[in-house]
């Protein structure tokens, strides 16, 4: 019975909740009972917050039984990427240098999901601030992958999509900045959103790259993700990169036909580097769209291959300021041994960051160096100009553009920790986006030979979620297949 | 050979705005340490900036002052580097798009109109204070100042000489003053002026190297550092030595200033684009209604005084030398005073009195209205000059109207000629002697008789009357 | 040939306050410096008429009106801080007394 309830989605416990099948503190111990039996193998919380949880599910219920709407996403067990600040329990980017931190705000993503009912478990496993593609730059522990325990998760929200493929949370929430939400759940087969820039505060996620980041739902399926997403969006007074623009309700754009939709296929995401496999199943994918009645044309982004150097230049940068905030003097980790502040610096910082975020601290403090500014920061800034105007290009021939959201499925622990630039080189399908501003997901389009699950990205137009969650849900419900749920779920 | 001193100023100046440039804390300097801070000017992990709309207003205000360009197209940067007075180890600034730029002051040394170039004026956040009497090898931080709106001004290095440094600061300081933008405390920080030295042969165009003096607590100190700057740099040049750009501390018990940095290769602030902060735009529309309500500003304020009121340009500069005193003037001319005399009362006996209660003349109890009934009550003829400079501290303290204090002391004047003549009349047989002297040609003596005239009457004797009568009974016989 | 040589790397790690051991800075060198060439291929393209994109969103003028709002009590103000005392943040001597 509990092995059922935490395998439903978010709108199908809406449903029994309100009818009476479940509780919420039902459903709170039935999650936190399946987290505490199978975390031990996944490993994607860091930790759970079991009392706030069962207090907040008792909330619930009694608004409930008094006939009060507590909300569209109450008695929800979510889970939350490290990355998000709570007041509830601590919140450390998976980083030592900020190990135990307590936040005196929450996030106002976060709150948002609060003030809808939703019941936070815990805080789950990243890449150490959100750097990285696999989650194995986490200095606090390794997140397997549900699909196969011998492979990553993807990266940097690899907590977060393990713990919705493994049935550990019905939704959690994580960041992208280049492809973090997307391709850590095409690795575990569930729905990842990255929305517009602007869509979501950014006020209480910490920053990797302020310009690209933005904070998405993973979930088991497509109106999850939409339900989410309502919740999610709006203008917020502390965030002044937050758009101003009304929130549609995206529950609205499920179920509807897509045949005014034309479909753009960028044949600079179709060359050789995209395996045989991988390319099929975007292929059927797209055959599936089709057949729904949507049209299908072919669409340049001409400048797709810069797109990993013109990210790795300006998130590297704006990362290299937003990092020198850990020092050691407010919060967070103070080398014992530091003698004067020069070495409270040095000496923290050195033993504080891991390795990969030393690395692009060093590359990001470079492209801004006196006499390096214009030859790569500004270059980039120019080129980040031509890969939206690709988009905008496009998106005068098509509605929505499709491609592979990686070049092949999850890969093994270790199989590219040892050179840098080919890891960076995973996200050549889902940095554009982030520089464009566009919104994207990526949905599970069948398993790889390997059995790991495939991710199919679709990319809109901005601030068009809505088409994006119309046609994600007409390729979702036509797919013709059963994704079925990881071998650890 | 001849050296002359070429001197460009930096100054910093607090925005007076209520809460912080970026955040919703109290800018306040007297509270207890860290009482002010929030997530974001304590750079809190996922902390974001919101700018305050009223620094925008002012900073354009100041620059419109300036007669600087106001940028229709300005962003925020971030200026990188580690030091423990800042929250997030980078200061949002502005680098190469100013919100004003391009601009000139003019201001007056001695009389004469001096003219300087103002390169820029950029927002910016202050930062926190190191407290270095914590404890033995700590320092302590209190971050209530930090993210406080702070505006840079930078100007051409157009002056030349300590002295109209001097001038154009206090100018500076008065014009900022008017336009209600900073309260300009020094003691206090709100205002910081660093200058930037060098020495040049007389007639070379070239500008010789530059020294950067900071920690200069006041005027007079950025006079005195710019004077022991041209001392010490032409000494060097004499001695054949080379200066090096660098910045010196300004020690202002010792009158010397002292390096503090010499590589300016340090200064690597790997300057970018504050992504978490939006465009400003400040359009036409926008600077226009900022343009329509400024004040008038002092120069032309003095030269109008001047004119309007023809009075003297130093009694004019002394009247304007704060908007409120000017305004105070205004106020008793329009309830009525000749602007001499109301000149006069504001600036000796009513100063004098503010000075004394360590007052402000915005503050006093005593409304221009009442001190231009004052000055009726003595053209009227109802009190002395005398009873006036008497009833003034009076007035200050209560706050009464003159009229009130006059009858209340029954202090009107006597100007009624036969009770004023019994009286004199008296006084000559009193004393004979000072009238035989008057007959007798010595003119000094009729002097003694007006002073035992207004002594009898307690001051209350229309001085005007009794010299009248004592003129007719002295020539009588 | 690298990009960027052992001094580049000192004179960065420098900048961004790091120690580095020989052996981490003889890795970055390479590192960095493939990376860097990899980011060479932008000078492929002519951008000499393309304005520089800082925000994807063409917004301007987001503003917060002036006023005060609650600060932080003080329990929430030190309750991270690794050293202070009273009203302080206390950090080690601060040796180069020069930044403002
Ligand atoms: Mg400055
Ligand atoms: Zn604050």
């Amino acid at each position: 019975m509990s092995q059922e309830i935490i395998q439903k989605t978010a709108h199908e416990l809406h449903d029994d909740l309100r009818s009476g099948a479940t509780t919420a503190t039902a459903l709170a111990e039935a999650q936190l009972a399946h987290i505490d039996g199978h975390d031990d193998k996944v490993k994607a919380y860091l930790e759970t917050w079991n009392d706030e949880a069962l207090a907040q599910a008792a909330a619930i219920d009694d608004a409930l039984s008094k006939g009060n709407d507590p909300g569209l996403l109450a008695g929800i067990p979510i889970g939350l990427k490290d990355n998000l600040v709570t007041t509830t329990g601590t919140t450390g980017c998976s980083s030592q240098i900020l190990k135990g931190f307590e936040s005196p705000y929450t996030a106002t993503a976060v709150q948002k999901l609060y003030d809808a009912g939703g019941v936070m478990m815990g805080k789950l496993n990243m890449d150490e601030f959100a750097m990285g593609s696999s989650t194995e730059n986490s200095s606090m522990q390794k997140t397997a992958n549900p699909w196969n325990l011998n492979c990553v998760p993807g990266g940097s929200s690899g907590g977060s999509a393990a713990s919705v493929a493994a049935n550990e949370a019905v939704i959690s929430i994580g960041s992208d900045t280049g492809g973090s939400i997307r391709q850590p759940a095409a690795f575990c087969g569930c729905v990842g959103l990255k929305p517009t820039y602007g869509r979501v505060s950014r006020y209480g996620l910490i920053a990797f790259a302020s310009s690209l980041d933005q904070i998405g739902p993973l979930t088991k399926d497509v109106e999850d993700s939409a339900w989410a997403l309502n919740v999610l969006s709006g203008k917020d007074p502390h965030d002044a990169t937050s758009a101003d623009l009304p929130v549609p309700d995206y529950r609205e754009a499920l179920g509807k036909d897509i045949n005014d939709i034309t479909i753009g296929l960028p044949k600079e995401y179709f060359t050789d580097s995209l395996g045989d496999d991988m390319r099929q199943k975007i292929e059927t994918a797209v055959d599936v769209l089709k057949a729904q009645g949507a049209k299908v044309v072919e669409v340049e982004l001409p400048h797709t291959n810069h797109g990993i150097a013109v990210y790795y230049i300006l998130a590297t940068a704006e990362a290299s300021a937003n990092l020198a905030r850990f020092d050691g003097v407010r919060y967070g980790f103070r080398h014992p041994d530091a003698k004067d502040v020069k070495e409270m610096y040095t000496m923290t910082k050195s033993e504080g960051f891991g390795p990969e975020v030393q690395r692009r601290i060093m590359l990001g403090t470079y492209v801004l160096s006196s006499g390096y500014y214009d030859a790569y920061y500004k270059k980039a800034q120019k080129v980040r100009a031509l890969i939206r105007r690709d988009f905008d290009q496009a998106f005068e021939k098509c509605d929505i553009i499709a491609t592979p959201t990686t070049p092949a499925s999850a890969f093994e622990f270790g199989a590219k920790s040892q050179d840098p630039l080919e890891m960076y080189l995973n996200d050549i399908y889902t940095t554009t986006a982030n520089l464009a501003g566009v919104p994207a997901i990526s949905l599970p389009c069948g398993l790889t030979e390997q059995q790991l699950p495939a991710g199919l990205q679709l990319i809109g137009k901005p601030f068009a979620e809505a088409d994006l969650f119309r046609v994600s849900h007409a390729y979702e419900q036509n797919r013709g297949f059963d994704m079925g749920h990881a071998p650890i779920a | 050979m001849e050296y002359e001193v070429v001197i460009g100023m930096e100054i910093h100046v607090e925005i007076d705005t209520k809460s912080k440039v970026f955040c919703g804390c109290k800018n306040e300097f007297h509270a207890p340490a860290n009482s002010h801070v929030c997530p974001v000017c304590l750079g809190m992990p996922g902390a974001l900036p919101v700018m305050n709309r009223e620094m925008v207003n002012k900073s354009v205000a100041v620059g419109l002052a300036l007669n600087c360009e106001i940028s229709r197209w300005s962003k925020m940067d971030r200026k990188n580097y580690f030091y423990p007075d800042q929250s997030k180890n980078y200061q949002i600034s502005q680098f190469d798009l100013p919100l004003c730029h391009d601009g000139s002051c003019e201001f007056e040394v001695n009389g004469e109109i001096n003219k300087i170039g103002i390169t820029r004026a950029h927002l910016e956040e202050d930062t926190a204070r190191n407290d270095h009497t914590q404890g033995i090898g700590e320092s302590g931080i209190d971050f209530n100042r930090c993210g406080v709106s702070l505006l840079e001004i930078v100007t051409e290095p157009d002056l030349r000489s300590a002295e109209q440094t001097y001038a154009f600061l206090n100018h500076l300081k008065q014009t900022l003053l008017y336009l209600g933008v900073s309260d300009c405390n020094m003691e206090e920080g709100s205002l910081r002026a660093e200058p930037n030295i060098s020495v040049r042969p007389v007639g070379q165009k070239e500008f010789g190297i530059k020294s950067e003096v900071k920690n200069v607590a006041s005027f007079s100190g950025v006079q005195k550092a710019i004077e022991y700057e041209f001392k010490r740099q032409v000494k060097a040049l004499k001695k054949g030595e080379t200066l090096i750009q660098e910045t010196r501390g300004w020690d202002a018990d010792q009158g010397i200033t002292v390096p503090q940095r010499t590589k300016e290769s340090a200064h690597d602030y790997r300057y970018f684009p504050e992504p978490d902060l939006i465009p400003i735009a400040v359009d036409e529309a926008w600077e226009q209604e900022i343009r329509e309500s400024l004040p008038e500003l002092p120069l032309a304020r003095k030269h109008r005084t001047t004119e309007q009121y023809s009075l003297s340009d130093y009694d004019a500069g002394v009247l304007t030398a704060s908007r409120e005193m000017a305004d105070y003037f205004e106020a008793c001319v329009a309830a009525g005073a000749p602007a001499k005399l109301a000149t006069n009362w504001i600036t000796g006996d009513l100063q004098a009195l503010i000075s004394d209660a360590k007052a402000d003349i915005t503050n006093i109890k005593i409304t221009p209205e009442q001190l231009a009934a004052m000055i009726g009550l003595i053209e009227d003829g109802t009190i002395s000059g005398k009873i006036a400079k008497d009833i003034l501290p009076d007035m200050f303290e209560s706050g009464k109207e003159p009229k009130v204090i006059v009858e209340e002391n029954g202090l009107v004047q006597i100007s009624d000629l036969s009770e004023l003549e019994g009286i004199i009349r008296e006084i000559l047989t009193q004393h004979p002697g000072p009238v035989e002297d008057f007959r007798s040609g010595k003119m000094q003596a009729k002097g003694f008789l007006v002073g035992q005239s207004m002594k009898a009457t307690k001051g209350k004797a229309n001085p005007k009357v009794v010299n009248q009568i004592l003129d007719q009974l002295l020539n009588e016989e | 040939m690298s990009k960027i040589t052992t001094e580049d790397v000192e004179y960065v790690a420098g900048l961004a306050q790091l120690i580095l051991d020989d052996d981490s800075k003889e890795r970055l060198v390479h590192e960095m410096g493939d990376i860097l060439n990899y980011m060479d291929a932008l000078n492929e393209l002519d951008t000499e008429d393309i304005e520089p994109m800082m925000h994807v969103l063409d917004l301007a003028n987001v503003y917060r009106e002036d006023e005060v709002k609650k600060s932080l009590s003080k329990e929430d103000v030190f309750k991270n801080a690794p050293k202070s005392e009273g009203d302080y943040f206390l950090v080690p001597r601060i040796l180069d007394n020069t930044e403002s």
